[in-house]
């Protein structure tokens, strides 16, 4: 029985990008128990509904966070869409399926840049994040914006991806699958990485199942849920599989991630390649009245869109909840034992979004 | 097609949340949420359920006054904890018996209760 | 060569970065010197907002619509007001503006010590032209006025005429 001590941890910290605080129960070096506290950056964006009308509400949406902003944005659209049973034009949903995709591939190829930092291993953090900056041009050339999109709407999307873009998009992605295969490499099977990774931080499957953890975090433990097999948008014509792995520990989270990387490629592709011609969007007319819960895929997880109105322009009531405040309890669990030097990483691998937690 | 449709919303009392949870905890479900919201006077909670595989999502909905005492899940679903220090701090919902109760501390936020419009406070 | 030492470190698993550190020695650097060369934005980059203010009709949607509320529109001074500092570059005035003459462009707003506000006000002419046609109308109501006034006082004159000659016959 060693000495028992407690170490704040966060919100600053060198290693930690994320403004969330930890305190740490540690007897030596092993954790034995952890509290977490999280609000230091709650802005109360659910409650703006008073002030902005459903059609402004996308724009605060969107500034949820800036990694998955676009999934935010399309999320209340959709969820605003439902309630009011518009159709959207074929076209705009593979458009909305392709930026979600690119947006994925930028959300993972910083979470791997972010990991290699984490481990120290700075040269493959800038090389990650140079592939990064290959697809965020590809967002500016088609959106206008590098981190906020901003072409959502209510009832469809405002910008079109010409036929030249699609080209130039799909050059550019044969050369991110390249460069992503170069850096797997080092990811996957490098000797030094592997001892930072392998049986680090293991859940097991009932583990994460009890604890309720979504996305790549759940699916790295052998849980098969992935929203995107619901179908919504044109995800219901595209052919996929979710990625699964089953030994649940930090290296399984990375090697997902990185499959999803491929995945989200190919996944492009054959959208660009069914792609219909048509409208970009139909015309929303009226208030809000009823409700209603959508479920979309998040680079990092789950998200649910609730939206409530009872036929005002004003919404009644919207929330968000974010993948993060889901994959939390999860986090928890996974640090009790681990060694202290192991806690940054840790974190780390459930790919956390303080902003998005606590809008 | 229309996937995000096939959801339902079945009303309940409050006194029979607790039995309602626990036969779902029996079933395997997974909470994927919690909220609260203000309608007319009346809280509206809502717990959402998640059978994966089968992708049902059910909603329990609750509709209680404002100074009703609702009867924490965490005993049954421990993960709850964060939800419902939400719904007690940003709407004021009167939960008891929370395994980790932050006391209104989870936001770092000087208003008390910045959900609940202003003159019911 | 690099390749042949990546190769290396690969089939051992160390060093299996090695391969691509020693080729980004030999390479150019992807980076570019800036401010040196100015950075280049696609044509759809949401930089700022620019207005066409003679097009405008200071009708005011864009005010409403701005989720920051950045936005003051006068009409009597034929004004159009932004904070370019508040601004988040959404784009939803554009797309709310009846007359299309607000755009989103390239370029971003440089920092300041200080928020302000530029004022864009419309050329004389055109305020000339908008008072003129202003006068117009209210001459074109006030001879509408004054034509209703008549026919009305008229209408009046006639029913009391009619009523006199009824009244005479009547007796």
């Amino acid at each position: 029985m060693g000495k028992k001590s407690i170490v704040p941890f966060g919100p600053q910290h060198p290693v930690l990008p994320e403004p969330i605080h930890l305190d740490l129960v540690l007897e030596d070096e092993i954790v034995t128990n952890v509290i977490p506290s999280i609000g230091f950056i709650h802005r109360g964006l659910e409650s703006l509904t008073e002030k902005k009308d459903y059609f402004e509400m996308v724009y605060v949406a969107e500034r949820t966070c800036g990694i998955c902003s676009f999934g935010h944005g399309m999320g209340y659209c959709e969820a605003v869409e439902e309630v009011m049973d518009v159709e959207i034009p074929d076209r705009a949903k593979y458009l909305r399926t392709i930026w979600m995709e690119l947006s994925r591939l930028h959300s993972h190829l910083l979470w791997l840049g972010l990991l290699a930092d984490g481990f120290g291993f700075e040269s493959l953090f800038y090389q990650s994040w140079r592939i990064r900056e290959r697809i965020l041009d590809l967002i500016e050339l088609t959106t206008g914006g590098r981190v906020i999109f901003s072409v959502n709407k209510v009832g469809g999307v405002l910008k079109d991806i010409t036929p030249d873009m699609l080209k130039h998009i799909l050059t550019e992605l044969d050369q991110v699958e390249a460069d992503v295969r170069v850096i797997e490499h080092t990811f996957l099977f490098d000797y030094s990485v592997q001892s930072r990774l392998k049986g680090v931080g293991v859940l097991s499957r009932k583990q994460v199942h009890m604890l309720g953890a979504v996305g790549p975090f759940a699916r790295a433990s052998g849980i098969n849920i992935d929203m995107r097999s619901l179908g919504y948008e044109a995800y219901g014509d595209l052919d996929f599989e979710p990625i699964v792995s089953s030994d649940g520990d930090s290296y399984a989270r990375c090697e997902v991630r990185i499959h999803e990387i491929y995945q989200s490629i190919d996944i492009i592709r054959q959208a660009i390649s069914k792609i219909p011609e048509g409208e970009l969007s139909v015309s929303v007319k009226g208030n809000v009245k009823g409700e209603h819960f959508v479920r979309i895929e998040q680079p990092r997880g789950e998200a649910i869109y609730y939206v409530k109105g009872t036929g005002k322009l004003y919404l009644d009531r919207l929330r968000i909840r974010t993948p993060t405040f889901a994959n939390l309890p999860a986090l928890v669990e996974m640090l009790k034992g681990c060694n202290y030097a192991d806690v940054p990483i840790l974190i780390l691998t459930i790919d956390p979004c303080i902003s998005c937690t606590e809008r | 097609m229309r996937p995000n449709r096939e959801y339902k919303i079945e009303e309940i009392d409050l006194g029979d949340l607790l039995l309602n949870v626990l036969d779902r905890k029996n079933r395997g479900e997974r909470i994927s949420q919690i909220c609260a919201a203000y309608v007319d006077g009346k809280y509206e909670l809502s717990y959402s359920f998640i059978q994966d595989g089968l992708h049902r999502f059910t909603t329990l909905r609750v509709i209680c006054d404002l100074d009703t005492e609702v009867p924490s899940i965490t005993e049954i679903y421990p993960m709850a904890v964060f939800y419902e220090n939400e719904m007690k701090e940003l709407y004021g919902v009167n939960v008891k018996y929370i395994s980790l109760d932050y006391n209104n501390k989870l936001y770092r936020i000087e208003k008390e209760t910045p959900f609940l419009p202003k003159e019911k406070k | 060569m690099y390749q042949l030492y990546g190769k290396i470190g690969e089939s051992m698993g160390i060093l299996t970065f090695t391969g691509q550190v020693l080729k980004n020695l030999v390479s150019k650097p992807v980076t570019t010197s800036y401010p040196e060369k100015p950075a280049v934005y696609p044509e759809r980059s949401r930089g700022h907002i620019e207005i066409d203010i003679d097009e405008c009709i200071s009708c005011g949607l864009c005010t409403r619509g701005c989720p920051p509320r950045c936005l003051k529109v006068n009409k009597v001074e034929g004004t159009w007001t932004i904070n370019r500092f508040d601004c988040i570059a959404c784009g939803y005035c554009v797309q709310r503006c009846p007359k299309k003459c607000l755009h989103i462009v390239p370029g971003y707003q440089k920092p300041g010590p200080a928020k302000q506000e530029t004022v864009y006000k419309k050329s004389p002419e055109v305020m000339a032209a908008e008072a003129a046609k202003r006068a117009e109308i209210a001459k074109k109501a006030a001879a509408a006025k004054k034509a209703r006034e008549e026919a009305l006082a008229k209408k009046k004159a006639e029913a009391a005429k009619k009523a006199a000659e009824e009244k005479q016959e009547i007796q």
